[in-house]
């Protein structure tokens, strides 16, 4: 498995990494206001998709609820910058509570007016759901393809709860009309570019923790998990420890995700967090690569972008195209784009089939008795 | 108290459509240990079935549909949704044998793309199938309180589908074969039960179910694209519920999923039986972590 291994090149960050963050920190001189506000929402897709990965390749959990971490660490945001706003109007709530007919603001919504623990909660409320349900799911031993579909069903709920509850989160519309950032319009062009860089930022922070974490002790053992669950556990390791470890993690990541994606993207609304935008995120990091780090990034990347370009000009081909996707990245291409490039070159040279090494290295939860559920 | 009766009866009617939905899901689930998440595609080819049958025999008969069209609709559409489902099962699903996450994947892209043909094929807007008139009202039980005949109807058809499915199991050739590769897929195939075949049939005829479910839901409401997004949750809930494999389990989770959903909209408000249900699976699987009831194996 080529990607667990570090092998002596890749210790230092390598070159083509390097290139890549070069290319990032100089776009802002490069592209519009419109390109640039797209790159930096891909970015922040990009942060979700390597937590993603954590948990579904390097763990084997796949989770398909995933854009409700997201929109949890967006609504917090949301919720600074909706009050932010609020106080500068002068007004005492937000105006979709004075629609919904509330008299005063609502408790819970009063911390938010700062910005610390707003981040704070940004991080910690997804990490929390994270804990909460991993812990419920481990505890019984719920795994594989249960798993997924509990996971889902919280995808479908989730949205259904925030659009009932108009008054405290803005029901379908969501949290909106969002005026400044510390003072700062988020209109304008020197606040997009402060936020596209501390996007990119909070990418690389990411990746190097993403890294850290996966080349550590605790990276090995999630993927001694992913490849075979029964055996860790006859080993003595605490496998819920592991698992609601990882799943805490990587909802984390697509908390801080869509902390970072509301006030450049100016919403957040319920359909976000929905079961088709989390499925959509899976697929980032399937088309990228799985099990590597580099890959969800580049995945996030490209399929974003082919969707923003694609959907707008041929709305149908987009469907067909994103179905045709997830059945091609899974039949021929299980490690995506990365595993193109590595193990496709490589196999033909060695005489290895591609896909037999592929296959192995991807889905680990896939032995006989894993089946036994 | 009439409120209760029809709220009990209407968690009936929602328990009745999920087993149909579910059926299929749990029998493969448990013949091997996949889920096809384009099943609720299957749920929106039956209701489309059922709306080409009635356009078309109104046109051939001049105006109305004549009252037997829906029953042909119904058997059509289990054979069309079956054919879809075999087709799926032997490109796609059989090359993905024991990777079940990634068939998870697949199927959503297969389904993504079943609802973009039926949005190009019939329109993205509703389409409305007319229930025949012998369907139409309702069998009243007191001053107040009517069973409608649609619902009624639905339930027999579920009544109905359990049971051939469970005679099909349990007194043909080919559901032993079905029994067998559940219980030890590699022993059955070494003794020579052709399992590929086995895979295939299942799956299809799990698929016809879904269609036939279809036509059943085409019945109560609306027919469009995203139809089969609405029901195909609650039916993993019930597979998740009843156990792989499991009719039995699948039957009881079926109506108790559908009851809970009606008790508590009850008492409160649609969205939070949701919640409710999901909450009552995951506190249910601490319990009994792989379902109602499970399979013994060796």
């Amino acid at each position: 498995m080529a990607t667990a291994k570090p092998t002596a090149s890749s210790r230092l960050l390598p070159a083509p990494i390097g290139a890549a963050m070069v290319i990032l920190l100089i776009a802002p001189l490069i592209l519009s206001d419109f390109r640039l506000g797209l790159l930096a929402k891909y970015l922040t897709y990009a942060i979700v998709a390597l937590g993603l990965d954590l948990l579904w390749g390097y763990t084997g959990m796949l989770s398909l609820g995933h854009g409700v971490f997201f929109g949890l660490g967006a609504y917090c945001a949301g919720m600074y910058l909706k009050l932010e706003a609020t106080r500068a109007t002068g007004e005492a709530m937000p105006d979709f509570m004075v629609w919904s007919g509330l008299k005063a603001l609502p408790a819970f919504w009063e911390p938010f007016g700062s910005p610390a623990f707003a981040v704070m909660m940004a991080i910690l409320v997804p990490a929390t759901l994270a804990s909460i349900l991993g812990y419920l799911a481990c505890r019984s031993r719920i795994k594989d393809v249960y798993f997924s579909l509990i996971t889902q069903a919280v995808a479908l709920i989730i949205p259904i709860l925030l659009i009932g509850q108009q008054g405290y989160t803005g029901g379908t519309n969501g949290v909106t009309n969002f005026g400044t950032l510390f003072g700062a319009s988020l209109k304008e062009r020197p606040t997009q570019i402060v936020l596209y860089l501390a996007t990119v930022l909070v990418l690389a922070l990411s990746f190097v923790l993403s890294r850290w974490v996966v080349r550590s002790r605790f990276g090995r053992l999630l993927v001694a998990v992913r490849d075979d669950e029964q055996r860790v556990r006859f080993l003595g390791y605490n496998l819920t420890a592991v698992k609601v470890g990882v799943y805490a993690l990587s909802a984390a990541l697509a908390g801080v995700a869509g902390m970072m994606f509301v006030p450049q993207v100016g919403i957040i609304s319920p359909a976000m967090l929905g079961i088709v935008p989390s499925v959509e995120m899976v697929v980032w990091v399937a088309v990228g690569g799985r099990g590597t780090l580099i890959g969800p990034i580049i995945g996030a990347i490209v399929v974003s972008a082919a969707k923003s370009t694609l959907s707008e000009s041929f709305p149908d081909t987009w469907q067909y195209l994103l179905g045709a996707l997830f059945v091609a990245v899974v039949i021929w291409f299980p490690q995506g784009l990365t595993g193109l490039r590595i193990s496709h070159v490589i196999g033909r040279f060695t005489g290895r089939t591609a896909d037999r090494d592929l296959a192995d290295a991807t889905h680990g939860t896939s032995t006989g008795k894993e089946r036994q559920l | 108290m009439d409120l209760l009766l029809l709220q009990l009866f209407n968690g009936l009617s929602v328990g009745s459509i999920l087993l149909l939905v579910a059926l299929g899901l749990v029998l493969s689930f448990g013949l091997m240990g996949v889920i096809n998440m384009a099943h609720g595609e299957l749920i929106m080819i039956g209701a489309y079935c059922a709306f080409v049958t009635q356009t078309t025999a109104a046109k051939l008969f001049g105006g109305t549909a004549p009252a037997i069209s829906y029953l042909i609709a119904v058997v059509l559409a289990f054979a069309v949704a079956a054919l879809f489902g075999w087709v799926l099962e032997v490109v796609l699903i059989q090359r993905l044998y024991r990777r079940p996450l990634d068939t998870l994947l697949a199927t959503w892209g297969v389904g993504l793309m079943l609802q973009q043909l039926a949005r190009s094929v019939f329109g993205a807007p509703n389409v409305q199938v007319v229930s025949p008139a012998w369907l139409n009202g309702g069998l009243a039980v007191t001053g107040s309180l009517s069973l409608s005949y649609k619902r009624l109807f639905i339930l027999g058809l579920a009544a109905f589908a359990l049971v051939a499915v469970w005679a099909y199991l349990q007194r043909t050739g080919a559901g032993r074969r079905v029994r067998a590769v559940m219980q030890n897929r590699e022993i059955a195939s070494s003794l020579g039960v052709h399992t590929r075949q086995v895979d295939a049939t299942t799956f299809a005829i799990g698929s016809g179910l879904a269609g036939v479910a279809g036509c059943a839901v085409a019945l109560l409401g609306p027919v469009g694209p995203a139809l089969g997004t609405y029901y195909i949750v609650d039916a993993f809930m019930v597979v998740v519920l009843g156990g792989a494999g499991q009719i039995v389990g699948a039957t009881v989770a079926a109506f108790a999923v559908g009851g809970l959903n009606m008790a508590f909209e009850l008492g409160s408000t649609a969205s939070l039986g949701k919640v409710a249900v999901l909450i009552v699976v995951i506190a249910f699987l601490q319990w009994r972590p792989a379902g109602l009831i499970v399979r013994r194996t060796r």
